[in-house]
């Protein structure tokens, strides 16, 4: 009836199994960009742990070590991955309670999924925002 | 044969009902448990983090001299590697095909965890005690 193959050895691609459109075919809605920011932010923050791990050795090592750490923290680079880590952390824990939400049934309808995505992306960026706001000024004011 | 077409899987990977990762719920649970458990976890790093800017490291010593900031620390620090390993295994097991190649990716992966939670836990301990 089919002309479908029917078994493994006809066809590499056995039972007529289709093909899956692939990314390039996609356009890009924002739960597929939160999607992939998702996996992007968890494999920034795999590289962050290294700067949080390089702190507390440098802390543990003694004052010259802390103090070529502070001296980088304090650089434009080492403020660029500071930013890029808090902005990774807040997005990655408000889309991770996302998902979590997903995991127990809820805000699955499309409008929904849109909105909280978009919440993540800009509550990520004031919540990166306020914690780099407040330890600029804060600690200038403070000290 | 229309049973093997509805269902898009090949009749020993529907007996196994195991996919790429080649095991079962485990992974998924303790990705899940993990992430909830780090919600409060990584706000009060964040928080404990902003008390620590512009610090000196005589205060960072003192911060960490308190238990609780160091209990707390060491249970963000684990949770959240542990939480990466399995995020990042997830990844490999997604991306890399090949065989030979994703055992070698999954063992950095795990390495990468244990490095750097064994350093930054033993430095974490030694400012601690």
């Amino acid at each position: 009836m089919s002309e479908r193959p029917t078994s493994p050895g006809q066809n590499p691609r056995p039972y007529g199994m289709p093909l899956s459109p692939h990314i390039s075919i996609y356009g890009w809605p924002i739960t597929m960009a939160a999607s992939i920011t998702h996996r992007a932010t968890g494999i920034a923050l795999a590289g962050g742990t290294l700067f949080l791990a390089w702190w507390l050795i440098a802390a543990a090592s003694g004052p010259e070590a802390y103090d070529i750490f502070a001296a980088f923290a304090a650089h434009p680079v080492g403020l660029f991955i500071m930013f890029g880590f808090v902005w990774s952390l807040a997005f990655h824990l408000l889309n991770g309670v996302r998902h979590l939400a997903w995991d127990v049934g809820y805000g699955f309808k499309v409008p929904t999924a849109r909105l909280t995505a978009a919440l993540c992306y800009g509550l990520s960026l004031l919540i990166a925002i306020a914690v780099f706001a407040y330890a600029w000024f804060g600690h200038g004011a403070g000290q | 044969m229309s049973k093997h077409v509805a269902s898009f899987r090949t009749p020993r990977g529907q007996v196994e009902g195991l996919g790429a990762a080649h095991s079962g719920t485990h992974h998924f649970l303790q990705q899940r448990i993990s992430a909830v458990a780090l919600v409060p976890l990584a706000i009060w790093f964040v928080i404990a983090a902003l008390g620590l800017v512009g610090a000196n490291l005589a205060e960072v010593l003192v911060f960490f001299a308190e238990p609780v900031n160091a209990i707390l620390m060491f249970a963000f620090l684990f949770t959240a590697l542990y939480h990466m390993s399995l995020g990042l295994q997830t990844i490999i097991e997604d991306y890399v095909h090949h065989d030979g190649a994703k055992l070698g990716c999954l063992i950095l992966n795990r390495a990468f965890m244990w490095i750097v939670g064994g350093s930054a836990g033993f430095a974490l301990l030694r400012i601690a005690l």
